[in-house]
């Protein structure tokens, strides 16, 4: 008999919500085979199964979030059980196994696998992804089975201190509010929440359990606004060319390829052009570095239902505008189907959102952690503007820009959006290529 | 109790042993007559007769190894070096003999002598008037390094120095000499030698120092509290051999510790409680380890802007107590 594992889904992945299971005990399984579906950080995968053979049983339910590594289901290989009846050093290391209710654990191995097992307990602490851990915290966390991703930390950059894994531990999770002031009375916490819950509460309607891909997304939304010192940038660009070329080939294009020429995908391109000239955009901050991506992989937002995937549209620099169109299609497709994978979504570099989809004329949007810009694209509206002294009726667009003021300061910024704005406004039917 | 300055509690333990043990004699430059260059023996020779407090001729080499004899003899001579960095011709005598002479006759001679000397600065004493030499001694088995902060320590441990076996160097400060002032036990009062001392409760950083450097962290910690955070401070008292003890309980407290001195930063009294820190308290700590002192630059120079830079100030201890707290 085998165990099949929580797979690692990204790199910065600890853990992985089981969102359906595929398969049930007594199913026969190849090797490959999808097994279950897994949430994690936006993403939906399929967990292969790494073994052919019988399902034996589901040890995690739907809805479980297993930390990366932890055994989500047992499984009975064919020609294997003989290897299995020996305790195999696999399972001397995994301890939880042991103590699994398994059938082959010798009455001996389970005394000996105890002692291990609280040693083994203390010493498991969730190390929340980038924190610097003090080796106080870290030792206290381990004594007091603490998972400091529930603690809020006061210190420099948010960095948990002593102080702060000890009230927790003293008061327990409940009050962990992120107390801005350096060190504020005891009680003030308490008593702040109390009236919060005694007042008159609006009357309560429909609850929505936070789970799967909107607890992920939410919070990597509080990541990307508490880690990122955002500013933000507005330019207003003469769409008119735009249009021109847009209606131009509009219909053509449509009967031809069989999916439509989008606005948006004459703005990625424009995006993945200028970052070219501006590389810098197209960075990430990692602390005591900044690493400028060389791929332009253009990360594009799309709604599907009550969800938000992002997916990628990968060295988006090397594709014609047609291609830009193909895959904002294809990726849009996808999401509203729910069938984006983690491989849709992972790489990208810059952002670029389509807020004017839905009327929006200006936003602040949340850069996608860790890139260090997001760009919006807002609706493209009629409007009266004054040219040489006279006023004329011109298609106007507002392009917002998000950025990681860490790494990009105004200049650069402003410098990189004008050049956008430029190669908007400069195209025209005989010069700019859809193909 | 009486209100004394941190020279006048000095002056006063001389006076309180001398006039306990005829074997106690003070040898020094201008001690006698003059009453020494800061005033700290003004009067004893004239109290206690000119064979008990004596002036000795311009030779630190002579003035130790004086009183290394006699201290051998049986007496108990407190040797006064006019300036802290004047006693480097008396290495000597103090490192090869004095430290090493009850080990190297197996017990059978020791000496109880004691080697007081001015230090520090502040006091635009430029290059030969404010260094700290401390770590000259402070690695030298059989020596004891004293550096009260306080009035009232000072006549403790110098006191103690005194009655103590085996070779004792006592540093003053300089500029505490007459910037500190408080309530001091009349009559016998001792401190331990070798304890360090809490100077203030606090739980959010800790402070361990020394010498003057006390003084100015209690004037920082007491800005700081204003901004809501606490400071425990520990004064070391004794720099060799260190109380590694009070040491570890201090920074296990608050996981937190900032160690000052006005010497330089390179090879100081604070490498090694750093060491001490880092061996024994791993696991509790809460920050990296923090030195304030001294730049590793040659002198303390004498044009006042380049002095302020150079000396640790109650200024400078806030910003980093300050940054320690928020880490």
């Amino acid at each position: 008999m085998e165990e099949i594992k929580m797979p690692k889904l990204g790199e910065s992945v600890t853990e992985g919500t089981i969102e359906k299971w595929l398969v049930s005990p007594g199913d026969t399984v190849e090797e490959y085979d999808p097994i279950c579906e897994v949430i994690s950080d936006k993403v939906t995968a399929e967990v292969p199964s790494v073994f052919a053979g019988t399902i034996k049983e589901l040890i995690a339910q739907e809805g479980d979030t297993i930390e990366v590594g932890g055994v989500i289901c047992t499984i009975e290989t064919e020609g294997g059980s003989a290897s299995s009846e020996t305790p195999s050093v696999d399972k001397k290391e995994d301890v939880e196994s042991v103590a699994a209710p398994t059938k082959e654990a010798a009455v001996e191995e389970k005394s000996e696998g105890a002692s291990e097992e609280t040693k083994h307990v203390t010493q498991q602490v969730e190390k929340p992804e980038n924190a610097r851990i003090s080796p106080v915290v870290m030792r206290l966390a381990s004594e007091n089975n603490v998972d400091l991703n529930q603690v809020s930390g006061t210190g420099f950059e948010g960095r948990i201190t002593k102080k702060d894994i000890l009230k927790f531990i003293e008061e327990g999770p409940k009050s962990a509010p992120v107390q801005e002031e350096p060190k504020a009375p005891e009680t003030t916490t308490t008593e702040k929440a109390a009236p919060t819950q005694t007042a008159s509460a609006p009357s309560a309607g429909e609850e929505i359990p936070v789970a799967g891909v909107r607890k992920a997304i939410a919070a990597k939304m509080v990541q990307s606004s508490t880690e990122i010192p955002h500013a933000w940038l507005m330019m207003e660009v003469d769409a008119t060319n735009l249009v021109k070329v847009r209606t131009h080939h509009k219909e053509s294009f449509k009967k031809k390829e069989g999916f439509n020429l989008t606005f948006f995908s004459f703005f990625v391109k424009a995006v993945a052009e200028a970052v070219k000239e501006y590389p810098i955009m197209n960075s990430s901050w990692q602390g005591d570095k900044i690493i400028v991506n060389k791929d332009i992989n253009v990360s594009i937002a799309v709604a599907g239902d009550d969800k938000l995937y992002v997916p990628v549209i990968k060295n988006a620099d090397d594709l014609s505008i047609k291609g830009v169109a193909k895959q904002v299609s294809e990726l849009a497709n996808l999401g509203r189907n729910h069938k984006l994978t983690s491989a849709h979504m992972s790489g990208g570099t810059i952002t670029v959102n389509n807020t004017g989809a839905f009327g929006s004329i200006q936003s602040m949007g949340i850069i996608n952690h860790p890139q260090a810009a997001i760009l919006q694209v807002e609706s493209i509206v009629k409007r009266p503007v004054i040219i040489d002294g006279m006023i004329a009726q011109r298609d106007m667009v507002n392009l917002c820009l998000s950025i990681d003021h860490r790494i990009l300061d105004g200049l650069v910024a402003g410098n990189f959006l004008k050049l956008v704005k430029e190669k908007i406004e400069n195209m025209s039917i005989e010069s700019s290529s859809i193909y | 109790m009486a209100k004394m300055t941190y020279l006048q509690a000095i002056t006063d333990a001389l006076d309180y042993e001398m006039g306990k043990d005829e074997n106690v004699f003070i040898f020094g430059e201008d001690v006698g007559y003059k009453g020494g260059v800061f005033g700290v023996t003004v009067g004893l020779q004239e109290k206690y007769g000119k064979w008990r407090c004596l002036d000795s001729p311009l030779a630190e080499s002579n003035i130790v190894g004086m009183c290394l004899g006699a201290a051998m003899m049986g007496k108990r001579p407190v040797a006064e070096i006019q300036f802290a960095e004047y006693i480097l011709p008396a290495t000597n005598q103090i490192l090869n003999e004095a430290a090493k002479i009850r080990y190297r006759s197996n017990g059978d001679w020791n000496a109880p002598m004691v080697i007081r000397a001015p230090f520090g600065g502040g006091i635009h004493g430029a290059l030969y008037h404010s260094q700290s030499i401390e770590t000259i001694f402070a690695s030298t088995p059989g020596l004891k390094v004293v550096i009260p902060s306080s009035p009232a320590d000072a006549k403790g441990l110098l006191i103690s120095a005194i009655r103590d076996n085996d070779p004792v160097l006592f540093f003053e400060h300089k500029k505490a000499y007459r910037l500190l002032k408080e309530e001091v036990p009349e009559g016998e009062h001792t401190v331990e030698i070798g304890k360090a001392d809490v100077k203030r409760e606090g739980d959010d950083i800790t402070i361990i120092t020394y010498g003057l450097m006390v003084n100015y962290a209690l004037q920082a910690a007491e800005r700081l509290k204003e901004v809501g955070y606490e400071a425990e401070i520990v004064d070391l008292r004794t720099v060799y051999p260190l109380d590694k003890e009070t040491i570890i309980n201090a920074t296990k407290k608050t996981g937190k510790v900032l160690l000052v001195t006005e010497d330089n930063l390179e090879g100081s009294i604070m490498s090694e409680v750093s060491a001490i820190i880092g061996e024994n308290c791993l696991y509790d700590l809460d920050a990296p380890i923090m030195r304030l002192a001294g730049p590793d630059v040659p002198a303390m120079p004498y044009s006042p802007p380049m002095e302020d830079f150079f000396m640790v100030n109650p200024e400078k201890i806030y910003d980093k107590m300050k940054e320690l707290a928020e880490h």
